[in-house]
């Protein structure tokens, strides 16, 4: 039939230990303790960590999700000082770097940054390909003295990087609460990882393709950008198209809680498939307010806070050409309403109305890609294991129906699950963050079909109490 | 247990009273049940939250305990239950709770 | 322990049983919701 194909991905990671205490736990808690601010500096980990980090070389493509069952845990404890930034299809870039790119997403003029951070913003991302010198003669360095003093009024936060203060961020509007220094920090981030990773993306091609051949870009995050009349309007998608230099594109976001950017990925080939573009780009940027989420269980356990990275992904999406892999637009799986609340319906619809339109059964599938989060996050938080509990789930249904035994559940999981090791970065984690991972795989003949499944919280924009997911096949 | 639910939690008991009250939990980690029927019973351990050294003194089960599935109408049970039972170790998941309700807050 | 005419916190997990799940299961035992939640701990 022609289904369209996943032609390439870029998943990326920033370093952003300066930014945890802006995420949504941390800073809450530090409005009502500042104190807390030191037991909290003193578990940043530092980059070079960071980067030797098992679950984050695992994102960026240097190792396989199932290569961390050899690891010893705590991964934190096992760190592979051979590893390093650059990975197989995608970067993990330093906390210098990310300023420098918030700095070149910033088109309102809020930010301010030392001439020091700007430099070597500059060097490092020119030497990483992904952006060249040249795009930072426009940036002018801070004056002397504007930071602190614009910091000092109220109007701006500060920036942190390695223990002092190298930059602020000022609001645009003095009542306008969508316009505070803290959201729209949050959105400058998502926005500049979603840009990271289109630009890595667009370096990954760059020999077959250029940014002017990108028709469509689709945002699936986390944040909302919008002003008091409209704190949700959104299109964050065409502002990440026009700062990794894309001209001739537009685009939307999707918004569905944590299943946005697979729902993106299936919204984005429906477009493909339909005729309506040949070529469109899905991009997520990072979650600022998932920063530090877990951290009070790591201060208290005397762990490294591990929710120090803000993460971006972006997949490409072509037309189809009989070459794989594709997205089987036929077997997607909606979490209908009349599921209700219950977890069997859930299950029912994500895993086997897809495999079953398909005819497959579940040990034909290799792999299942669900919530991918990284369980040496959650388990100190007593938040469990989130992937195994979801293998768990998809075993067990498929032990009620007969299809595997209970006495094999346990092997079903070992075989058709994997660890996981997505940053607690909500929509990176629910599935999208495998999809890298499944090309890869496909392309090299070692994986024939791997199920995608998502799966969003609604019920926490207390708008409704139903949950919702979205899942579909993707196959070689 | 998150501070808004501890919140509005201590609110409804407050204004209702405690008496006749029960939690019923649904997670799927031994240690979230914990957290959960600790900071019910005795307040919030992490000194946290609205429930910081508020001992409501109520008793948690969770819906998979026997006692507590052997009372449900069997469609419901079907509907609800079944799949989560056969997903979950319910003895590991379920084994802070009855030292918890033994204890005299 | 009879649910029946017990008034019931109903505290629920995604990935485990949702708050709307336990308040139909206790209900259709008789007892009385007060409350109902579910949480997401990712």
């Amino acid at each position: 039939m022609g289904f369209p194909v996943i032609t390439a991905v870029a998943n990326v990671l920033a370093h952003a230990p300066g930014l945890v205490r802006y995420g949504s736990k941390p800073v809450r808690d530090l409005r009502r303790d500042p104190g807390l601010i030191d037991a909290l500096s003193a578990q940043l980990r530092s980059y070079d960590d960071a980067v030797a980090y098992g679950p984050n070389q695992v994102y960026i493509g240097n190792l396989e999700p199932e290569a961390l069952r050899a690891v010893p845990r705590p991964w934190f404890g096992a760190l592979d000082r051979r590893a390093t930034s650059d990975g197989a299809f995608g970067d993990l870039i330093s906390e210098a770097e990310l300023l420098g790119v918030l700095r070149l997403c910033d088109r309102a003029s809020l930010m301010q940054l030392e001439e020091g951070v700007l430099e070597t913003a500059r060097e490092r991302l020119a030497r990483r390909k992904l952006v060249p010198a040249v795009e930072f003669d426009g940036q002018k360095p801070a004056p002397a003295d504007a930071i602190r003093s614009v910091i000092k009024s109220g109007e701006a936060l500060p920036l942190w990087l390695d223990g002092r203060v190298a930059g602020s961020l000022a609001r645009a509007h003095e009542e306008d609460e969508a316009l505070t220094a803290n959201v729209l920090l949050e959105n400058l981030a998502a926005k500049a990882t979603g840009v990271l990773a289109l630009r890595r993306l667009l370096a990954q091609e760059a020999g077959r393709l250029g940014p002017d051949d990108v028709e469509f870009v689709i945002a699936g995050s986390e944040e909302a950008v919008g002003d008091r009349y409209q704190r949700g309007g959104g299109n964050l998608a065409k502002a990440i198209a026009e700062s990794a230099g894309l001209t001739r594109a537009s685009g939307f976001d999707v918004k569905g809680f944590c299943a946005s950017t697979l729902y993106a990925v299936f919204n984005a080939a429906a477009l493909v498939q339909s005729g309506v573009f040949s070529r469109v780009v899905v991009v997520a940027g990072g979650s600022l307010a998932k920063l530090g989420m877990k951290y009070r269980a790591h201060v208290a356990k005397h762990m490294p806070i591990l929710e120090d990275v803000l993460a971006g992904l972006a997949i490409l999406i072509e037309r189809g050409n009989g070459s794989g892999p594709v997205v089987r637009l036929d077997t997607l799986g909606l979490h209908g309403i009349a599921c209700g609340s219950s977890q069997q319906k859930a299950v029912e619809a994500l895993v086997m109305g897809p495999l079953g339109r398909a005819g497959y059964r579940l040990t034909e599938v290799d792999r299942y890609a669900t919530e991918m989060h990284n369980p040496e996050v959650t388990e100190p938080a007593g938040s469990g294991d989130v992937p195994r509990g979801n293998y768990r789930l998809i075993a067990a249904l498929g032990a009620m129906r007969g299809e595997i035994s209970r006495d094999g559940i346990a092997e079903f999981i070992a075989s058709h699950g994997m660890p996981g090791y997505a940053p607690t970065q909500g929509h990176i984690a629910s599935a999208v963050c495998y999809v890298a991972h499944a090309l890869r795989a496909m392309r090299a003949g070692k994986m024939k079909r791997v199920l995608f499944m998502a799966k969003g919280s609604l019920f926490l924009g207390r708008m409704t109490e139903l949950s919702d997911g979205v899942s579909f096949l993707v196959e070689a | 247990m998150d501070l808004e639910g501890q919140g509005r939690i201590k609110q409804v008991v407050e204004q209702a009273g405690a008496e006749n009250v029960i939690a019923v939990l649904g997670a799927n980690s031994p240690t979230a049940v914990e957290m959960t029927a600790m900071t019910l019973k005795s307040g919030d351990p992490s000194y946290a939250g609205p429930l910081a050294g508020v001992a409501l003194g109520i008793p948690s089960f969770h819906i998979l305990e026997p006692e507590i599935t052997a009372q449900v109408d069997p469609s419901l049970y079907e509907r609800e239950l079944a799949l989560p039972l056969m997903a979950m170790d319910v003895t590991e998941v379920t084994a802070p709770l009855k030292t918890i309700r033994e204890m005299t807050v | 322990m009879e649910l029946k005419g017990k008034r019931v916190l109903a505290i629920g997990e995604r990935d485990g049983v949702s708050g709307a799940a336990i308040e139909a299961c206790v209900r259709s035992a008789g007892a009385e919701v007060m409350y109902v939640e579910t949480q997401c701990f990712v």
